[in-house]
C-alpha cells in the first residue's frame, strides 16, 4: 500500500517536449483516472510510473522511494495493458504466476493465491486454457488478475477497457471498480473515455497536450470546469459555447467565451429567452431529447430536455435560457473567470 | 482442356527438372554402366550393397551429420544473438541491418574461395595471425580444422539469412507482453529465455528446416573451392560424394545410388522434424 506523488513531472521525446509538468498527490488506496483525447500524454505518464519510460526530469515517488532510476520490477506496480499483453504461450495459471514464479515465491504459496485471484475473478474454470481460447473479456480478466496476484501496492491500467465492446465495457467498469475499493490498492487509471472517467475517478486528472488541465473530483469538475478544454472534454453532448454578444443583456468583458451545459437549458418564449436561433434537427434518445439550434451569429447550441417535453421543428425560431448560476465565464485564454 | 493447358507449363518443368531425372536416378541405380558407356549391365541392388559396405560411404554420413549439425548451430545461435542487439538498438539500427544482411548476397563459391584467403596457409591473414600466436593453422593437412573452415564459410552467408528472419520475428513479439514480463520482474535474459524465444519458436523451426537442407545441399559450392572433400574425405558431404563419385570418379551407377540414398534421407528427415520438434512449438 502506497501513495504516488508527482513533482513537476517533464517528459521529452528528443527536443519534443510533450509532458509540461504535472503535479499531483495521490493518496494511498486512491482511485486517479488520467483522461485525454489521443495524443494528450496521459499513456506516456502512466509508463513514466510504471518505469517503462524514463522521466525527464521532476521526480516520481512510490511510498516514499524516489523511483525515477528503478526498473519497473523494482517499483511494486502492477500493470494492465490495453491489448491485455498475456503471455501467449502460458496457460491462464502460468500468466498468473509468472511474476510469483520469478519472485521465488513457494509453490503451495503460488497456488493459494492464483487460485484465490481466479475466485474473485471468476476464472477458476478456465486455468488451464491457452489465451487465446479465451473471450476479450475473460482475456481481460486474466490480465487483472496477473495484477493482482501479485499484490503490488499500485495498479495501473492503460486503457484496459478499450477493446472491449459496449456493453461488455460497461459491465467490466462496474467489476473494475467493485474490486479496486475490495482490495483498495492505489490505482491510476488511463482512458480517453469521459464516461469512464466520472464513473470510476475519485479524482481525475484532465489532460490536455501534456498539460495537466485541471485535477479534482468528478462532480467538481463537471460543475466547475477549469478550462474551456475541460468544459468541451467532460459531459456529453459537451458544453455550449458562444461569443458575450450572442448572450441577450450580458455585461461582463466582452473579450472571452461564455459557456453552459445542454441540461442547463430549457425553450421558452421570446420575451425570456437570452439566447435565440433556428431549429435544426433534433436527436429523439428516449428518456431525453437533443434540439441543435443554430444561433444568428452561426455557433450552434445543444439544448437537453425530456423525452416527452415537445420538440421545436426544423426550421422554427426558437428561444432558449437558462439560471444565471450555471453560466461560465472564460476569459480569453480559455481559464475559468466564474 | 482449359485447366489442363493453363497448368502445362508448370507441370513441364516439374516433369522435365523433377520427375524426369528423379526417375533418371532411380533407373541408373540400378545399372553398372561398361567404362565406354555403350551398354549398361543390370545389377539389381548391387551399388546399393557395395554403398552400404563402403567404409568411406559409411564416414560420408558421419562428415554430413557433424557439418549439418555445425552449421545449423553456429548460423542459427549467431543470427538469433545478432537480432536480439539489433532489436535493442534505438539510434542506427538500419545501418546495423544493411550490413548484416550483405553477406547473403554474396554466392556460395565466392564466400568459399573469400575465406580460403584468409585462411591461406601461406598468404592467408587470419592464419598469419594464428602463427603470431603460436598456432599452427594447417587446413589442407588438418582434418578438424579442413571441418570447422568449411562449417565457417558455410555458416557466414547463412547467418544472414537466418538474422532476417529473427529480426522479423522479434518485431512481431508485442512490446506490451515483454513489458509486462519486465514489470512482471524478468531480467532481460529471464525474458528472452521465458517469453522471447518461445514465441519466437515458429520461426525459429521453420529456419531449422531450411538450415538443415541448406547444410546438405547448398554447400557444395563451399565445399569445393575450400577442400574438395579433403583431406581424406573429412569434409566429404553426401552431396560432394554424389558429385566426386559420380563425375570425378566416372561411377555412374554408385553416384545415382547415392542420389537415391540422399532422397530417402532428406525425406526422413523432414518428417521427423516435422513430427517431433513441431509438437513444442508454440504457434
Amino acid at each position: 500500500m502506497a501513495g504516488i506523488t508527482l513533482d513537476s513531472v517533464r517528459k521529452s521525446f528528443g527536443k519534443n517536449e510533450v509532458i509540461h509538468g504535472i503535479d499531483i498527490d495521490i493518496r494511498d488506496g486512491e482511485f486517479i483516472v488520467i483522461v485525454g483525447p489521443s495524443g494528450c500524454g496521459k499513456s506516456t505518464l502512466l509508463r513514466m510510473v510504471a518505469g517503462l519510460e524514463t522521466v525527464t526530469s521532476g521526480d516520481i515517488t512510490i511510498g516514499d522511494r524516489r523511483v525515477n532510476d528503478l526498473e519497473p520490477m523494482d517499483r511494486d506496480i502492477a500493470m494492465v495493458f490495453q491489448n491485455y499483453a498475456l503471455y501467449p504461450h502460458m496457460s491462464v495459471f502460468q500468466n498468473m504466476a509468472y511474476g510469483l514464479k520469478i519472485a521465488g515465491t513457494p509453490k503451495v504459496e503460488i497456488e493459494r493465491r492464483v487460485a484465490d485471484t481466479a475466485k474473485l475473478l471468476q476464472l477458476e474454470d478456465f486455468l488451464e486454457r491457452r489465451p487465446r481460447q479465451l473471450s476479450g473479456g475473460q482475456r481481460q480478466r486474466v490480465a487483472m488478475g496477473r495484477a493482482i496476484v501479485r499484490q503490488p501496492s499500485v495498479f495501473l491500467f492503460d486503457e484496459p477497457l478499450s477493446n472491449l465492446d459496449a456493453k461488455l465495457r460497461v459491465q467490466m467498469r462496474l467489476e473494475i471498480k467493485a474490486l479496486q475499493q475490495k482490495l483498495g490498492v492505489t490505482s491510476l487509471y488511463v482512458t480517453h473515455d469521459q464516461v469512464e472517467a466520472m464513473t470510476l475517478a475519485e479524482r481525475m486528472i484532465v489532460m490536455n497536450d501534456g498539460v495537466a488541465e485541471q485535477i479534482g473530483e468528478p462532480r467538481d469538475v463537471y460543475a466547475k470546469p477549469a478550462t474551456n478544454f475541460v468544459a468541451g472534454f467532460i459531459g456529453s453532448p459537451p458544453m455550449n459555447f458562444f461569443g458575450p454578444s450572442a448572450l441577450k443583456g450580458y455585461t461582463g468583458d466582452s473579450g472571452g467565451t461564455l459557456g453552459v451545459r445542454p441540461e442547463h437549458l430549457t425553450l421558452c418564449d421570446e420575451t425570456r429567452g437570452r439566447l435565440s436561433g433556428v431549429a435544426k434537427y433534433t436527436e429523439v434518445l428516449g428518456a431525453e431529447t437533443l434540439v441543435h439550434l443554430v444561433m444568428n451569429n452561426g455557433e450552434s447550441l445543444t439544448i437537453r430536455q425530456d423525452g416527452d417535453s415537445p420538440a421545436p421543428d426544423p426550421g422554427d425560431n426558437c428561444f432558449a435560457d437558462f439560471e444565471s448560476s450555471n453560466l461560465n465565464v472564460f476569459d480569453s485564454q480559455g481559464r475559468r473567470v466564474t | 482442356m482449359l485447366p489442363l493447358l493453363l497448368l502445362a507449363p508448370q507441370l513441364l518443368v516439374s516433369v522435365v527438372f523433377f520427375f524426369w531425372p528423379a526417375w533418371q536416378a532411380v533407373h541408373q541405380s540400378l545399372y553398372i554402366p561398361d567404362p565406354f558407356g555403350l551398354k549398361s549391365q543390370f545389377v539389381w541392388l548391387g551399388n546399393f550393397e557395395f554403398l552400404l559396405g563402403d567404409q568411406y560411404y559409411r564416414s560420408s554420413f558421419w562428415t554430413t551429420a557433424v557439418f549439418s549439425v555445425l552449421v545449423t548451430a553456429v548460423s542459427m545461435s549467431f543470427a538469433l544473438w545478432l537480432a536480439v542487439m539489433a532489436d535493442r538498438l534505438i539510434k542506427g539500427s538500419t545501418t546495423y541491418r544493411t550490413l548484416l544482411i550483405w553477406p547473403y548476397a554474396v554466392a556460395p563459391a565466392v564466400a568459399g574461395v573469400l575465406w580460403l584467403f584468409l585462411f591461406n596457409t601461406r598468404v592467408g591473414l587470419v592464419s598469419w595471425y594464428l602463427a603470431q600466436v603460436g598456432y599452427e593453422w594447417n587446413h589442407v593437412l588438418n582434418p578438424n580444422e579442413a571441418m570447422g573452415l568449411v562449417v565457417l564459410a558455410s555458416s557466414w552467408g547463412r547467418i544472414s539469412y537466418n538474422f532476417l528472419f529473427f529480426l522479423a520475428g522479434l518485431q512481431a513479439i508485442p512490446k506490451s507482453v515483454v513489458e509486462a514480463a519486465a514489470i512482471d520482474g524478468a531480467h532481460f535474459w529471464k525474458r528472452f529465455w521465458t517469453i522471447v524465444f518461445p514465441l519466437l519458436s515458429p520461426i525459429t523451426f521453420f529456419l531449422l528446416v531450411v538450415n538443415v537442407v541448406y547444410a546438405f545441399f547448398e554447400t557444395f559450392g563451399v565445399i569445393h573451392t575450400i577442400t574438395s572433400g579433403g583431406p581424406q574425405q573429412a569434409t566429404t558431404i553426401l552431396v560432394y560424394k554424389v558429385y566426386a563419385d559420380g563425375f570425378v570418379g566416372q561411377d555412374l551407377g554408385s553416384s545415382a545410388a547415392q542420389s537415391v540414398i540422399l532422397l530417402i534421407v532428406v525425406g526422413i528427415l523432414t518428417v521427423v522434424q516435422f513430427r517431433y520438434i513441431e509438437r513444442r512449438v508454440h504457434y
